[in-house]
């Protein structure tokens, strides 16, 4: 028996979440009192630091075409590794990629599955995980009922932990699978933290009158090293783009902190970022419903508050 | 073109989240129910627009009980041409995809389509055991579609921007946004709905592998703490040291 988890190495280089998976599956391993084995698809510059957190082994499978995300080809392999080293439990992040594994891993290895857990399994009964469902508004605690097991961990669930041994690398090789999918071309916005990743994001909706004015959240977000994003309205109007558009039809997110300016609070929106730790928000008018759901409220002008906001955060941050 | 839309029923999104049974089932009582928006909006309204240019069927799918045929008929009102249903509670994400694919199987679709998610599961699993049990490629969180004969070209979101593939022969896709824009039913497509042919089968059996144990509402927020607009000094200092987020 062991866990095996599956870290993403997306453009070769394993992210803050992969470091949350890795964690996790140890932990898990270590309560079920069993060995963790990382797994990586290709190589990843920062690879030997798996080890530290707490894996007893890591995989490097060559052989499949890295930057080629196909579900298929991918869960088989991943599915062929799991029964080599008899894993009964399959933990992987609940990305975009992560989450079209889940469910075709859950098949190959008859398994129970949970996408998008949100803490470490419960294991005094049973087997059972919890995850944000109705879109933020409830949290449910599943029960595994088989034997094998695949979960998908939501990010920000825990917190890495590096305090072990790197360990070295070990090179297995796999043959892919033949595909029907080819990737032709990936655009990704460089150097930007993706919003369901990120730990700090600035948001902004309906209050900010149109797009022109989005410099001072820009900026805002810069300095913060924030991540940006905006209500529904915002995107479909096409202010902002698509992927900024957080909320129960948009992204969900769980950062540490929520900045949200001339945004009205309405239920949909608040479904999607009420799992963030701490919620700011500023608008100038003081019914705004979103002030019940935050920690901290700024009654004002957007115009005014967010460049002082700034200010001042710069201040802070050369103090 | 023979497509398969695969819809399911949730809550509105106003509706109060509140649990009976002792916090293990969803508390109905005076929720309106809706078609799942990422069903509706874009996969539904994708599938349709395909037949209108390139002929077709559009077949709608539902596993669940019969109290489900009104979001059914919405479908068939939308533009679908028939439906089916499952006539099972849709108790966990294995049963919905395999009583899918078990259908499925037997029919030849050319794509099978999902929402990315459902609002109230937020699983985003179904589409993807679908496609392993029917061993099709799986392209989830698509934002655009455009069919060629055998070739589909499919933009999918990743995390921080998007990748274009291509897609050989019959796969299972979920739609995101972008993929199309909503359409209101008319009183024509309503009418037609009423008469629209909806076949209810049998499930097959299987066990149920993953059972909700209990529901919890999220902590309540403590109240809110209003800091002045003029002194942003003050919530940079109590993001810092109270919140410790920054
Ligand atoms: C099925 C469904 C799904 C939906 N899904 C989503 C979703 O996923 N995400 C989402 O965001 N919405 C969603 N919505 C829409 C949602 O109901 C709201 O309409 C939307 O969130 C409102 O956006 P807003 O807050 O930017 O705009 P508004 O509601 O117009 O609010 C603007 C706010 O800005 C404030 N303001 C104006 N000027 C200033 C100023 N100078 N300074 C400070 N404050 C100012 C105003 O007081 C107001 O509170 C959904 C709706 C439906 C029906």
């Amino acid at each position: 028996m062991s866990v095996l988890i599956y870290i993403e190495n997306p453009n070769g280089h394993i992210k803050k979440s992969g470091f949350e998976v890795a964690t996790y599956g140890a932990k898990l391993a270590s309560s079920m009192g069993t060995n963790a084995i990382g797994l990586i698809l290709g190589s990843a510059t920062n690879a030997g630091d798996l080890g530290k957190c707490g894996l007893s082994k890591v995989l490097q499978a060559n052989g499949l075409p890295t930057n080629e995300f196909d579900a298929q080809s991918y869960s088989h392999v991943i599915a062929q590794i799991a029964k080599d080293h008899q894993a009964n439990v399959v933990i992987l992040s609940n990305t975009a990629n992560g989450k079209a594994l889940t469910g075709r891993l859950a098949i190959k290895m008859e398994a129970g599955s949970v996408s998008g857990a949100n803490a470490l399994p419960d294991l005094s009964d049973g087997f059972s995980v919890t995850k944000s469902v109705y879109s933020g508004k409830a949290i449910v605690k599943y029960k595994i009922n088989t034997k094998n097991k695949v979960i998908s961990v939501m990010g920000n669930s825990l917190q890495p932990d590096m305090s072990g041994q790197a360990i070295d690398v070990e090179q297995i090789t796999v043959t892919a699978p033949t595909t029907k999918l080819k990737v032709l071309e990936r655009k990704t916005s460089d150097g930007i933290v993706p919003l369901p990743e990120a730990e700090l994001v600035v948001s902004a909706g309906r209050g900010m009158k149109g797009p022109e004015n989005w410099g001072i959240i820009e900026e805002l977000a810069t300095a913060l090293g924030a991540t940006t994003a905006c209500s529904r309205p915002v995107a479909d109007a096409d202010w902002r783009p698509h992927h900024e558009h957080v909320g129960q039809t948009g992204v969900a997110i769980r950062p540490n902190l929520y900045i949200a300016a001339g945004i009205s609070g309405a239920i949909q929106h608040l479904a999607g970022v009420n799992n963030s730790k701490v919620i700011v928000v500023i608008n100038k008018d003081p019914e705004a419903p979103f002030f019940k759901a935050a920690d901290y409220g700024v009654v004002g002008d957007l115009f005014e508050v967010v460049p002082r906001l700034t200010a001042a955060v710069k201040k802070f941050k050369h103090a | 073109m023979n497509l398969l839309v695969c819809i399911s029923k949730t809550p509105d999104t106003t509706a109060k989240i509140s649990f009976k049974a002792d916090d293990t089932e969803y508390n109905s009582d005076g929720v309106t129910f809706i078609l799942n928006p990422y069903d509706e909006w874009y996969a539904l309204v994708r599938a349709i627009e395909l037949t209108e240019q390139n002929g077709g069927n559009v077949t709608v799918i539902n596993v669940g009980p019969a109290t489900n045929d009104i979001i059914i008929r919405k479908a068939l009102a939308i533009g679908a041409n028939d439906a089916v249903r499952i006539d099972t509670d849709a108790s966990d994400a294995f049963t919905v995809a395999s009583n899918i694919a078990n259908y499925a199987k037997t029919k030849n679709f050319d794509i099978i389509f999902l929402g990315k998610e459902t609002i109230d599961y937020n699983g985003s699993e179904v589409g993807a055991m679908i496609a392993e049990l029917m061993d099709l490629p799986y392209v989830s969180y698509a934002s655009k579609l455009d069919v060629q004969s055998a070739l589909s070209t499919v933009t999918r979101e990743i995390e921080g921007g998007e990748e274009v593939c291509q897609v050989e022969g019959s796969f299972v896709l979920s739609a995101a946004k972008g993929m199309a824009e909503q359409r209101i039913p008319n009183m024509k497509g309503i009418m037609m709905a009423k008469n629209k042919p909806l076949e209810v089968i049998a499930p097959m059996s299987g066990d149920v592998r993953v059972s909700t144990q209990k529901f919890v509402l999220p902590p309540a927020k403590s109240g809110v703490k209003l800091i002045d607009a003029e002194n942003m000094d003050e919530l940079v200092r109590l993001l810092h040291e109270e919140a410790k987020v920054i």
